[in-house]
């Protein structure tokens, strides 16, 4: 049984992923925090396309993909339009207008899995999945110019189990920009002082007391976790030519299986790993 | 406002005769009965009666009053008391009765308005009386027996209250017939819920007055018995817990309802009477304290209590869960009632008489069912533990929720909790403040403050303070507070049952038994797994939902349980085995238990500490109504803000690396030498903030040696010690030392004392009597309470506490409480009863002292440490290690009174910190062996006492004396462990200054003054804190 039954031994755990294919609308036209070089599609898709083949070969998830749409520059991103938690999954209301249309896909697809869904439709709510760092104990929800106030008490009224506390995000696009869930109690965190204020919010709020896992550039603070059952932890980092220092800081951990993935075309528009999937553990089929 | 009352309680009456919930809906039909006409009569008769009783009392003068009061009253604390405490005592007994009528408010005003009120109370006992009487109307669900018997005794009250002296040898013989009468009735009424209206009254020989009081218990059943009046709760409590079967009861407690959603907790120490006042005698058994992993609990009955308490509390609402949680808990429900799910008896339909959730939708009920058959082969046992491992998981499992705004009066919730408070808007964690954070609880009219910490590098602690809907609001959330933070964060060794009458100075404290005690005591529970019955669940009646009613929501409306069928045989089997294990669990901790447990809490404060946020956003948010504005200037805000900032800068600047902060090293250092590498920083926040640099923990002493929790003790403390860089030498001193001033040695305590704090923090200490007494007349708003987790430091898990005390707002509050000793003022009884209870312990060492022999003997004494008391601050300048003769003169010597050597509280912490482990370094050697053999002597210490072994601790006293660079701060404590006394010098030396300060000769100086004041002495413990800016943290 999932919820709270399943507690933190069960993190990460993971059967689906929900990924979109990326449009070619996203070279010129995706959102971005800074101007910068475009896109190179070529190389977008194929990394694009080795973070879904290690999902699903390497590592045996359902992935279900959907269709790039050209309308919707930032689709690709599909982790800013859902939270899954155990069997609930919250349907967002993404920040950037432009975006809000992402979810109608991604609740297509989340219907067929059966999940208890939340849709979001209080006007006044924003919420990015990329603000919000499950902790398996607990939620935060960073509070930035994508995710308000209320955007993430709909969060907490929709997983009542777990305490949501809010952390200010200010100089980065979302919370998990510069941090995210390296193991069960393991926090990823970016050296930069807004990350690491950001963390020491976290730790303050939390009656819980997670390790922590500086790495020295903030994006590759960002990365994925998951318990495979043949493979133990698994985790998904950025490559070692993308930010060598951190690299070496993910090597360390010795009971990982560590696979590193680039995402440096993404980049440019502010992605990250964990942008690029929703993952769901679906433990009954309903 | 009577009938109202009457009318009430009379449905509840009726309903439980009925045995339907239909309370709610004839509360007119009900007060027409001729029952309750009936009872009114017998009402007013004995109104009469007792009207009559009071005038001789009135007649006499206050105090004889006072005294006739007292022995009445004290009982059974009478022999632990000094006389002139049961003086006090009285106040707070004659008091209520006038308060009473003027303002509803909180019986713990008393205190405070003692002085004021007395002269009134000559004239209105006449009133009072009526007032009392009108009470026993409110309790027209006590049957007529009850009433004849009441008038009965009322008549013979007034001889009684004459011949006092009489009553109090009577008062032990009395006590027991009422018992056996008592006992005879429970048995009848327990759980009929039903009035018996024909009694015949017995008479008892000497007959008191009683009251019937009825409690709702948490399987939805009625419990009745017929208490004393003047009960206390504590009385009412153990009959409950008796009744249930319970032991293991620390954890729970008597709720009354002043209206539908303002719950309080009965305080055991109190009377009943005069809580609830007007209220009926109708209570609520509950669990007040939710442990944070309920498989520590010895028995599976307890667990059963509190499964049931969560059931209420998830139908309820008041704990929120998901939908499949709901569902999983429901179904870990129905395991336990019903036992593995059987399709044939168990029809679709057959959940729909439990409530799972406060909506319950048929797709709920479905997943509940389904969850249910997956669960086959659980004993009911087994379920409910499991049951607990989900529920204990629920972020909003025992948090006590208030409602509050903020400075900005934005609505938010306040959560007391096991780890601290919580704070909440709307359904979001806003903050968090960890009970090792706070420095000090306060409220004050109905506003309601914490001191915090300052977070790492910053000077200052911040007050934050919050508004509440009321002043009653206000107070109730302040003792929520104090029993939570007491109860989960405090260890106090096993008392005799004395201590629960004497531990806590002030009524303002948590009285009961701390977790860590609870625990200990659970160990030694020997008797089979009780057997009991689960049911009740499902008796929760739906239409219950979001409808909180006063009196236990829905247990009032719950039928009777009927026994379930066939599960219930192999529920007992079950039963026995896993109560079993438990036990045997519970020897295995036994030993380390004790230490274990706030081991455990507190490494994890030694990483939150480390990480701590640097708190700005707290000050942003919540800082309007900072009590700290008290004695800064706007300019010294803006400073302190600014210091801060650059703090922060600073911080931000350099590498963020885990370290320890500031207090979390402190804490560990008796003798601390600092460095700080903002030298003006620092200098020129000492006045406003000297707390900073002093501080002082206790040292441990003592000698004899168990080994086994030695050796573990020691090398954590090793361990933590390098990790922190820190030399610890011990100087420990066996040498019994006279003139350790007994005489003159004050407790001062009172934390509830704030109002009176307030008024004078302005003003010279001179003012203080006279200022302190009209405060204490203000009105009941202005009722100040106060807490600082600090005040049991001894007792505290937490080492920070003692450091806090040095604030100057602080200190002009000792002096002034101390001023009030020594007058001997009226002043409220709270201040005085830690006094009295010091000079009693005083003499008592005073007698052992003669004997010169080792012996570890009990120590029966558990009291708080006023540390706070030595803070008293010098201005004067004195040098370094100012000689202890010298600072006595100035400085009130205080009777700090503990309950365990102050060792161990710098054990534990040290212990706690095994996060930041690391090793040894070489040059630190021969100083950790130093600490080595210090520790060896330590550990015993702690032992002995968790155990019940130790000595009464006769005096300490701290003194502390300041100048620019040093702060030293000299704690004797005098203990007397079996005949032997023993006299330790604790010295705390705090060198601020610059990197160029040269420690090791510091150090060596220190030591060699130390010798010099005390040549008969010998230094047995040094430890040497070091605290160095980051920039220094290069050295050594």
């Amino acid at each position: 049984m999932a919820g709270l039954g399943g507690g933190p031994a069960a993190f990460g755990r993971c059967t689906h992923a929900v990924v979109r294919a990326l449009p070619e609308s996203l070279c010129r036209q995706a959102l971005r925090t800074a101007p910068g070089p475009e896109v190179d599609f070529a190389r977008a898709e194929r990394e694009h396309q080795l973070y879904v083949g290690v999902l699903k070969s390497k590592l045996g998830l359902q992935v279900l993909e959907l269709p790039a749409d050209e309308s919707l520059p930032d689709c690709v991103f599909v982790e800013d339009a859902a939270v899954v938690c155990e069997e609930t999954a919250l349907l967002t209301r993404p920040g950037a207008p432009s975006r809000r249309k992402e979810v109608e896909a991604m609740k297509r697809v989340l219907e067929g899995l059966n999940l208890n869904m939340i849709e979001m439709v209080d006007e006044n709510a924003t919420l990015d999945g990329g603000d919000v760092l499950f902790t398996g104990r607990e939620f935060f929800v960073g509070l930035s110019r994508r995710t308000n106030q209320r955007g993430a008490e709909i969060l907490a009224d929709t997983f009542k189990d777990y305490a949501v506390s809010t952390v200010p995000v200010h100089d980065s696009l979302h919370l998990k920009s510069f941090c995210s869930m390296a193991g069960p109690n393991l926090i990823a965190i970016g050296s930069s002082e807004a990350a690491q204020k950001a963390l020491k919010t976290m730790q303050q709020m939390s009656d819980h007391r997670y390790d922590k896992l500086t790495v020295p550039d903030d994006a590759a603070a960002n990365c994925i976790y998951l318990n495979v059952p043949s493979k133990g932890h698994v985790l998904l980092h950025r490559a070692p030519e993308e930010y060598p220092e951190s690299a070496k800081v993910f090597e360390k951990l010795k009971d990982h299986m560590l696979i590193p993935i680039a995402t440096t075309e993404l980049e440019k528009v502010d992605g990250a790993l964990t942008c690029c999937s929703v993952l769901i553990n679906k433990t009954s089929e309903l | 406002m009577m009938t109202e009352v009457g009318s009430e309680t009379e449905v509840k009456k009726d309903s439980e005769q009925a045995g339907a919930d239909k309370a709610k809906d004839k509360p007119e039909e009900a007060s027409d009965t001729p029952e309750n006409q009936k009872s009114r009569k017998a009402f007013s008769e004995e109104a009469l009666d007792s009207s009559s009783v009071p005038v001789p009392t009135s007649q006499s003068s206050p105090s004889s009053q006072k005294k006739e009061k007292d022995s009445s009253e004290s009982k059974g604390i009478s022999r632990f008391l000094p006389p002139w405490l049961k003086k006090q005592k009285s106040y707070t007994l004659a008091e209520p009765k006038d308060e009473a009528k003027k303002k509803a408010v909180g019986e713990d005003q008393v205190i405070e308005e003692s002085e004021c009120q007395l002269p009134e109370e000559v004239a209105q006992p006449k009133k009072s009386l009526e007032e009392a009487a009108t009470e026993n109307q409110h309790n027209a669900k006590a049957d007529e027996k009850e009433e004849k018997h009441s008038v009965s005794s009322a008549e013979t009250q007034p001889a009684k209250e004459d011949g006092k002296e009489m009553e109090v040898e009577k008062v032990a013989e009395e006590k027991e017939e009422k018992q056996v009468e008592k006992e005879k009735r429970e048995t009848k009424e327990v759980q009929t819920g039903e009035i018996k209206t024909e009694n015949i009254p017995q008479k008892s020989p000497k007959k008191i007055k009683t009251v019937q009081c009825k409690v709702m218990l948490l399987d939805g059943t009625e419990y009745s018995c017929d208490l004393e009046k003047r009960a206390k709760g504590q009385m009412l409590f153990d009959r409950v817990c008796e009744h249930l079967n319970l032991l293991e009861k620390d954890y729970f407690g008597l709720l009354f309802y002043e209206n539908s959603d303002q719950k309080n907790w009965l305080d055991p120490s109190k009377e009943i009477k005069r809580q609830i006042r007007s209220l009926p005698w109708l209570f609520t058994f509950n669990v007040k304290f939710y442990p944070p992993d309920p498989s520590q609990l010895t028995e599976d009955i307890t667990r059963y209590f509190l499964c049931l308490q969560l059931r209420q509390d998830i139908a309820s609402g008041r704990l929120p869960c998901s939908f499949v949680t709901h569902a999983l808990l429901g179904s870990y429900t129905l395991q336990a009632e019903l036992g593995d799910h059987d399709p044939e008896e168990h029809h679709s339909d057959y959940i729909s008489e439990f409530q799972f959730a406060p909506s319950q939708t048929q797709e709920m009920e479905e997943k509940v069912v389904e969850l249910h058959r997956t669960h086959r082969g659980l004993t009911p046992a087994q379920a409910d533990s499991q049951f607990l491992e989900s529920a204990k998981r629920l972020s909003m499992y025992g948090v006590d929720l208030h409602h509050a705004k903020d400075s900005e009066g934005v609505d938010i919730m306040l959560g007391v909790c096991a780890n601290g408070l919580l704070i909440y808007k709307d359904r979001l964690r806003i903050n968090r403040f960890a009970w090792p954070k706070i420095l000090k609880i306060s409220y004050k009219r109905s506003n309601f403050y914490i001191k915090v910490r300052p977070a790492e590098l910053e000077q200052f602690e911040s007050t934050i303070g919050f508004k509440l809907p009321n002043h009653r609001a206000a107070k109730r959330l302040w003792k929520v507070c104090v029993e939570h933070h007491t109860f989960f964060r405090l260890i106090s060794p096993e008392q005799p049952p004395k201590a629960k009458f004497l531990t806590l100075g002030s009524k303002f404290r948590y009285s009961g038994r701390t977790q860590a005690q609870t625990r200990q005591a659970s160990n030694l529970i020997d008797r089979p797994a009780p057997y009991f019955e689960r049911t009740s669940s499902k008796r929760v009646s739906r239409s219950l939902d979001g409808a909180p009613i006063g009196i236990s929501d829905q247990s009032l409306l719950r039928d009777f349980p009927t026994a379930q069928g066939g599960p219930a045989g192999d529920k007992v089997i079950d039963i026995e085995g896993v109560g079993q294990d438990k036990l045997k669990e519970g020897s295995r901790e036994e030993n380390g238990s004790p230490v274990k447990t706030p081991q455990l809490e507190l490494i994890q404060d030694g990483k939150n500490n480390s990480l701590r946020v640097d708190g700005e956003n707290i000050y942003v948010r919540h800082s309007n109504l900072m009590l700290e504005d008290l004695d800064k200037t706007q300019d010294d805000l803006l400073k302190h803000q600014a210091s801060i900032n650059e703090l922060k800068r600073n911080f931000m600047e350099s590498t963020p690396e885990p370290r320890p902060n500031e207090w979390e090293k402190r804490r560990i250092t008796p003798l601390s030498l600092q460095t700080h590498g903002k030298k003006e920083d620092y200098i020129s926040q000492v006045k406003m903030l000297p707390v900073k640099e002093k501080q002082w923990t206790a040292m441990p002493w003592i000698a004899e040696a168990k080994p086994e929790e030695t050796d573990k003790s020691s090398h954590e403390t090793l361990d933590i010690v390098e990790e922190k860089k820190q030399a610890e030498v011990g100087r420990e001193e066996t040498v019994v030392i006279d003139e350790t001033n007994k005489g003159k040695m004050q407790v001062a305590t009172d934390a509830g004392e704030t109002c009176k704090v307030e008024h004078l923090s302005k003003k010279d200490s001179s003012s203080l009597p006279s200022d302190s007494s009209s405060s204490s007349s203000s009105e009941s708003e202005d009722e100040v309470g106060e807490y600082q987790p600090h005040h049991r430091a001894i007792e505290e898990v937490i080492r920070e506490e003692q450091e806090e005390e040095e604030d100057t707002n602080r200190k002009r509050e000792h002096q002034e409480k101390i001023m009030q000793h020594v007058e001997a003022t009226t002043e409220g009884s709270k201040l005085n009863v830690p006094v009295e209870r010091t000079a009693q312990v005083t003499a008592e060492a005073l007698v052992q002292e003669n004997a010169v022999t080792i012996a570890t003997e009990e120590k029966n004494f558990s009291e708080d440490m006023k540390q706070d008391l030595g803070e008293e601050k010098e201005e004067e300048q004195l040098r370094l290690n100012g000689d202890v003769s010298h600072v006595d003169i100035d400085v009130a010597p205080q009777i700090i009174c503990c309950s365990e050597p102050p060792v161990v509280k710098t054990e534990m912490v040290t212990i706690s910190d095994a996060a930041q482990r690391t090793e040894i370094s070489t040059k630190e050697v021969p100083i950790v062996q130093t600490e080595t053999k210090t520790i060896t002597y330590e550990s015993p210490q702690f032992d002995g006492s968790t155990g019940g072994n130790a000595g009464v601790l006769l005096s300490a006293q701290t003194i502390t004396s300041e100048s620019i660079s040093t702060t030293t701060t000299t704690h004797i404590t005098k203990m007397v462990k079996g005949g032997v006394s023993e006299t330790r010098i604790e010295k705390r030396i705090v060198i601020t200054g610059d990197a160029d300060i040269d420690h090791d000769e510091a150090l060596a100086q220190a030591i060699k003054e130390a010798k010099e004041q005390h040549p008969d002495m010998s230094v047995t413990r040094v430890v040497v804190h070091k605290e160095t800016e980051l920039a220094e943290e290069d050295e050594e």
